[in-house]
């Protein structure tokens, strides 16, 4: 009973701000300057030549019905035609989808690769030299701007020791190649998400070691490590799962700078692309994929601790 | 005085100092070029080397801390502006439908990835300096409303604000005579650690090109012209990424140092 009003109020709460959302993008590409007819045709293009392709790409509707449009061509997996390309949107999310999405998850399972056992050691050496080395690690790691980042690595191991190409992406057919072509993009987009998360988990770990069930753990004999296996993680794993959400949301974002210092044909590429060339259905359509997708996720990391902590359900 | 204060102040100072000294002197003229010097690397002349044009490095890096500086301190700016009445008005009304409209409005903008409606901002309205504030200072807005509310909300439940209600003052004198001197520490704290962060958004932003124009410097945008360069002078890609990392560093640093002198209590969450 009490999961099932928590879900409707959750599912309400993610509806609204999915409407909410959806404005915003319509509007703030709506009122920005530039008209993308006049844009495609240049700027010698006679006046009846662009309301004719005003008329054609359905500029001359209304606003209000052309944001239902939109909207309601979205939820039936119809996002427009690109006025650039001529082609459908959702061909071209797809497309490039097979980039981003690989890209973001390799990432977020190289940053929690990382963090949980750095996280781990530095919890249950707490004070000495193991957690002093890690927290600096993770100081440095958070003030690291990942694109910076990613140019390192390039002028390492691509430059330098010439282990792998400097960029661009060889496609899905050689799935080798193309895990490789993502490797240095997904660990520059890794190691700072990893510093954050290490530095959540260990705070979160040390919070649970001084609860009064951890000392009962250990008075009926567990050892420190079952005890911290057994229990702690458990117990830190929901503010642990909160951040992962959110870092979900940074690593869709930082795909898209990333994409830019590898030249990856991601969607991050479609966005610059699009932008650069007035084709506001795509940016419009991809922003509203990409923030759709984060609260979706942010949703769902809700409801899994929902799961992992019963309590959590009665309070909200 | 604790190490990593001392340490946090000194890296800002520099970079502060540094971009204040650009108003009056550079090392060399940051728009002179010249070609025969380019792509020159650390010498006496040239303390960080110069880049593609031959201008000198370490000029550039002066002035564009001014950039990444004020990008960022006015990007705090909005959101301590916007987002500190906010939470003190949520905290005053607790539970009401000013409270609830405040604190769903704060979920919202924060489910949002910020890059991506940064991005969106900067290419709809325009690349420059001013869109780039804008688009950080808003996901600043929330981060100070809910701070505001959350530490606001525990003052209000103690005797001093019972008294000065008794008194006869209004919520709204309260909350600035009462509440906000006491929540000043967790803001300063708090507004270091967005200004720090805001120097990284400035600083991919005008890596992607959506930053300040040319002929401003800024350290992302140096980043962008250094990226072709790498393979032939490394070190235009490292001096400008060593500034963001050292300002940042230092940034952190001070508000770790000012976190633990200003009340050792305080625990503020660092996303």
């Amino acid at each position: 009973m009490g999961m099932l009003v928590y879900l409707t109020r959750r599912l309400i709460s993610l509806f609204l701000s999915l409407v909410v959302a959806s404005m915003v993008i319509f509007l703030v590409v709506e009122v920005a300057p530039g008209d993308p007819a006049s844009y495609m045709l240049g700027i010698n293009a006679q006046p009846d030549t662009i309301a004719a392709l005003r008329t054609e790409l359905g500029l001359d509707q209304p606003k209000l019905q052309r944001y239902f449009s939109w909207v309601t061509g979205m939820m039936t997996g119809d996002f427009g035609t690109s006025y650039t390309y001529r082609a459908p949107v959702a061909q071209m999310i797809a497309d490039r989808m097979w980039i981003s999405l690989p890209l973001a998850l390799m990432a977020l399972t190289l940053s929690a690769l990382i963090a949980f056992p750095a996280g781990l050691l530095a919890a249950s050496k707490r004070g000495k030299a193991g957690d002093v080395s890690v927290m600096a690690a993770t100081q440095l790691g958070v003030a690291i701007p990942n694109f910076w980042f990613a140019m390192l690595l390039v002028l390492l191991f691509a430059i330098k020791l010439r282990w792998v190409s400097a960029g661009g992406f060889a496609g899905w057919d050689n799935p080798m190649a193309a895990i490789k072509s993502l490797t240095l993009p997904a660990i520059a987009l890794a190691l700072p998400q990893a510093a954050i998360l290490t530095r959540v988990l260990r705070s979160a770990l040390i919070d649970t070691l001084s609860e009064d069930f951890m000392r009962t753990a250990r008075a009926k004999g567990l050892t420190r490590g079952q005890t911290l296996w057994r229990h702690g993680l458990r117990n830190a794993l929901i503010p642990v799962l909160t951040i992962l959400g959110l870092q979900f949301s940074f690593l869709l974002a930082g795909a898209i700078i990333i994409e830019q210092v590898f030249y990856l044909p991601g969607l991050g590429r479609l966005i610059f692309q699009s932008i650069t060339q007035r084709d506001l259905i795509v940016v419009e359509s991809v922003v509203m994929l990409l923030v759709f997708a984060v609260i979706v996720v942010n949703f769902l990391t809700d409801l899994a601790y929902a799961l992992v902590d019963p309590r959590l359900r009665s309070r909200a | 005085m604790n190490r990593s204060l001392l340490l946090g102040a000194c890296l800002s100072a520099i970079f502060l100092l540094g971009a204040l000294l650009s108003f009056v002197w550079t090392p060399a003229d940051v728009g002179a070029m010249d070609i025969p010097n380019r792509l020159k690397s650390p010498d006496f002349h040239h303390l960080l080397g110069t880049d593609h044009f031959g201008r000198d490095l370490l000029s550039m890096i002066m002035v564009g801390a001014r950039t990444s500086i004020a990008v960022a301190v006015v990007a705090v700016g909005i959101g301590m502006g916007a987002g500190v009445p906010l939470g003190l008005a949520a905290a005053a009304h607790s539970g009401g439908m000013i409270d609830e409209f405040i604190s769903r409005g704060n979920d919202l903008i924060f489910a949002f990835p910020s890059l991506v409606i940064a991005i969106l901002i900067t290419a709809s309205f325009g690349a420059g300096a001013i869109n780039a504030i804008i688009a950080i200072g808003i996901f600043n807005i929330p981060v100070f409303a809910r701070l505001t509310r959350g530490a606001a909300l525990s003052l209000w439940q103690r005797e001093f604000i019972l008294a000065a209600r008794v008194a006869g003052k209004s919520t709204t004198r309260i909350s600035a005579e009462h509440i906000l001197p006491n929540i000043a520490n967790l803001l300063i704290v708090q507004g270091t650690i967005q200004f720090s962060l805001g120097i990284l958004a400035e600083a991919g932003l005008s890596y992607v090109g959506l930053g300040a124009q040319p002929p401003t410097p800024s350290w992302g945008r140096m980043l962008a012209d250094a990226q072709t360069m790498v393979a032939l002078a490394p070190h235009v890609a490292i001096v400008p990424g060593l500034a963001i990392v050292s300002m940042v560093l230092g940034l952190n640093l001070l508000g770790d140092g000012l976190r633990d002198r200003l009340d050792p209590k305080l625990r503020v969450m660092r996303t």
